[in-house]
């Protein structure tokens, strides 16, 4: 029953927040239901992990349209855990800039809706419905984006909009053809197991086509180079703790439902889908990783860090073998819960100097020191420095790489994120230790207020303890049951 | 059924598909919003009557209720949708600043429909003799043309159009090679794209009310490049 508790408790929360005359309940449930959420989303993966079946409650007829395995489990974890404490973020965050009471209601709306449409991803068990929470995803967050309502937000949420959908509609036509590879096949139930049991009888011409239709269309959302140009835009123009749950979530359950066709591929005869990620993966993370050199604005530096992860992560997967399936999963958990953090920090430092150019914010430290600690303690994570997170996870990658003899891939995998390393460090210390002087550039806000300290509100300060926490635990030890879920959802992609 | 009687319902079914490339077409060169608009509810009707077509031809009731979700979604609901939230003077503009002209347009859209064909043959000899006919090659088509207007047309409605248009695209080869797609699937698709014209006329209006413009793709302040001056100071 966890289950379908999980999909109810969103929309029960967007129907209290929007409630007549209850508008300062609006954060509380938000941040009651995500929680709830956060249990239940533990439950369930403890569960799986364990080997029990969660739907086996469910009547028989929902089995068709719902199922849950180690893979769906772990990712519907990662959107609850960001879900919340991007959620709590939220509380102290909007509530900054006086905001209209009416304003709030539609984001905390938005925001039940948008938890929503994610949760439903890993859920989801038939292909053409999974494509239509996808759309959701992007529909239900495309007013959160705009929310700060300038232009420039206007354009990053019409973007966003637009080349999302864009992709889908290829991806629509690509679920298209893989049911009728399907139905070639001599039919059975439309599923991703049952596409997995059918695959060796499917036409290749066909599965190639949907396959590539799928990977092109779900790569635009996912933000894979070159269909990556709106990203940047949408992850730094929405709210903060938004742009944590793009950036964090969001693209790794679009990635995920990519990841999806992999074993279905794998049981077709011949079909390259791994040098098709390794390609694109790499890709990915070389033209991230430059980009990230030239960055004027903090949070696009953050985004640009989510399209070379996005790309690290299909580039493992496309290095194939078991322990890259497992690498993979651990690398998906690491960045969604850095770059959550990255992005808690992110917001915390434009709480403190309401600007998000790089080039304006010098000698942060003293402004903010929780801000800079956050920011420092991100970027070392997010960029994968020792012993964080990342770290272990990017190690493991290239070492599942070199046990599999891919050493050229490898190695400008490892030079790529090297590259990235010091394109994010740099920024950082600049921001953080960088002389008030140096090169004319003045924070601006600093002249006119002096050297007061700002205080961050109480549940932004919370939000970072909270969301650090993983990020430096999951560095040097992995707890049993979550090996075993990781274990799990690699076994879904590598058999 | 008999072989006249299919001979002349494949035949019908060619003749709508060949009208809703041509409405394809009509949508990467119509300049005025308004008959864009008109261009994708006749080629909304003809995905409709393909289906209907194929239904009969393939004594199918599935498609029926693809065609009567389509009717009722795509020429009845979008447009009063659109009407409702986006402004209503946009349908009257003619779009002037096209990034190509309209010759070179329909020039590589002819290419476009050309390469369509290619890719959709391979498909077609996948799929089996049962699938034959053209909704396989136009359907992509459709595709590669809606994605090509999205390219070259700046004004917000005809671009939500081109994305509708790349939907259709999609639809018309799926109802020809994958019939037995659950009718909940249909009807939630369906209302996903209600939901589409419904958040991107909330956002035309609001992207109108702040910059006085609908042409949403000349918006371009975001990037890379060196930064303006005045960029980083609306962003609060």
């Amino acid at each position: 029953m966890s289950v379908i508790v999980i999909l109810l408790l969103p929309l029960a929360a967007t129907v209290l927040v929007c409630l007549p005359g209850k508008s300062e309940w609006a954060a509380g449930v938000t941040v009651v239901s995500c929680l709830t959420i956060l249990l239940f989303a533990a439950r369930v993966a403890w569960m799986v992990s364990g080997g029990n079946s969660v739907t086996a409650a469910l009547p028989v007829g929902m089995l068709k349209w719902i199922a849950v395995d180690g893979l769906s489990a772990l990712i519907l974890l990662l959107i609850a855990a960001v879900g919340s404490t991007a959620a709590i973020f939220s509380v102290g965050y909007m509530a900054q800039e006086n905001r209209e009471p009416r304003k709030l209601l539609l984001y905390y709306a938005n925001y039940n809706l948008f938890i929503f449409s994610m949760l439903a991803i890993p859920m989801m068990a038939e292909p053409t419905l999974v494509w239509i929470v996808v759309e959701l995803t992007t529909l239900c967050s495309a007013l959160l984006v705009s929310f700060e309502n300038n232009s420039e937000a206007l354009e990053a949420a019409w973007k966003y909009v637009v080349l999302s959908l864009m992709g889908a509609a290829m991806a629509l036509f690509g679920f298209l053809v893989l049911f009728a590879a399907m139905q070639a096949a001599g039919g059975g139930a439309y599923t991703w197991t049952g596409l997995v049991a059918a695959a060796p009888l499917m036409p290749p011409v066909l599965l190639q086509t949907a396959f590539l239709m799928i990977l092109i269309g779900l790569g635009t959302k996912a933000g894979l180079v070159p269909m990556h140009t709106w990203l940047p835009d949408a992850h730094s123009q929405a709210p903060s703790p938004v742009c944590a749950l793009l950036s964090g979530v969001e693209t790794t359950a679009i990635l995920y439902v990519i990841l999806r066709l992999f074993p279905v591929m794998k049981a077709a005869p011949n079909s390259h889908a791994e040098m098709w990620a390794l390609v694109l993966g790499l890709i990915s993370v070389g033209v991230a990783a430059f980009l990230l050199l030239q960055v004027r604005d903090y949070k696009r530096m953050f985004a640009f860090s989510t399209v070379e992860h996005m790309g690290i992560i299909l580039a493992a997967i496309g290095l194939g073998a078991s322990a890259a399936g497992y690498a993979a999963m651990q690398q998906m958990v690491s960045h969604s819960m850095t770059k959550s953090f990255c992005f808690f920090a992110a917001g915390s430092a434009l709480l403190a100097v309401e600007t998000r150019e790089i080039a304006a914010v010098r000698g942060l430290i003293r402004r903010s020191p929780v801000a800079s600690l956050a920011l420092i303690f991100g970027g070392l994570g997010i960029a994968g420095a020792p012993p964080l997170a990342v770290f272990l996870s990017e190690f493991s990658i290239l070492k599942a790489g070199l046990t599999q003899r891919h050493y050229w891939a490898t190695g400008l995998l490892a030079f790529f994120i090297v590259i990235a390393f010091f394109g994010v460090m740099l920024h950082i210390n600049r921001m953080v230790f960088g002389a008030r002087e140096g090169e004319g550039a003045v924070d601006r806000k600093e002249d006119s207020s002096g050297e007061n300290e700002h205080r961050l509100p109480f549940s932004c300060r919370l939000t970072l303890l909270l969301a650090a926490v993983p990020v430096l635990v999951l560095g040097f030890y992995i707890p049993k049951p979550l090996q075993d879920l990781l274990t799990q959802a690699a076994a879904v992609l590598t058999k | 059924m008999s072989e006249t009687t299919n001979q002349l319902l494949d035949n019908l079914n060619a003749l709508a598909a060949g009208l809703f490339l041509l409405t394809a077409f009509g949508m990467v060169a119509m300049r005025q919003v308004g008959g864009c608009l008109n261009l994708f509810i006749v080629q909304s009707l003809m995905l409709a009557a393909s289906a209907v077509l194929l239904g009969l031809r393939h004594q199918s009731e599935h498609l029926y209720g693809v065609a009567l979700v389509n009717v009722i979604s795509k020429p009845l609901i979008v447009p009063w949708l659109l009407r409702k939230t986006s402004p209503a003077e946009i349908y009257t503009r003619r779009e002037i600043d096209q990034t190509l002209n309209i010759p070179t347009s329909l020039l590589i859209a002819l290419a476009l429909a050309i390469l369509a064909y290619f890719l959709g043959m391979p498909l077609l000899h996948a799929v089996g003799p049962d699938f034959r006919g053209p909704n396989v090659p136009i359907g992509i088509a459709g595709l590669l043309l809606g994605a090509f207007t999205l390219t070259v047309r700046r004004e917000a409605v005809p671009l939500l159009i081109g994305l509708l248009a790349m939907e259709n695209g999609a639809f018309l080869t799926g109802i020809s090679i994958s019939r037995n797609l659950p009718l909940l699937v249909e009807l939630a698709i369906a209302t996903d794209g209600l939901i589409i014209v419904f958040i991107m006329g909330v956002l035309t209006r609001a992207v109108q009310k702040h910059t006085g413009t609908t042409a949403v793709g000349t918006l371009a302040s975001l990037k890379e490049a060196a930064p303006e001056p005045s960029a980083n100071e609306a962003t609060q």
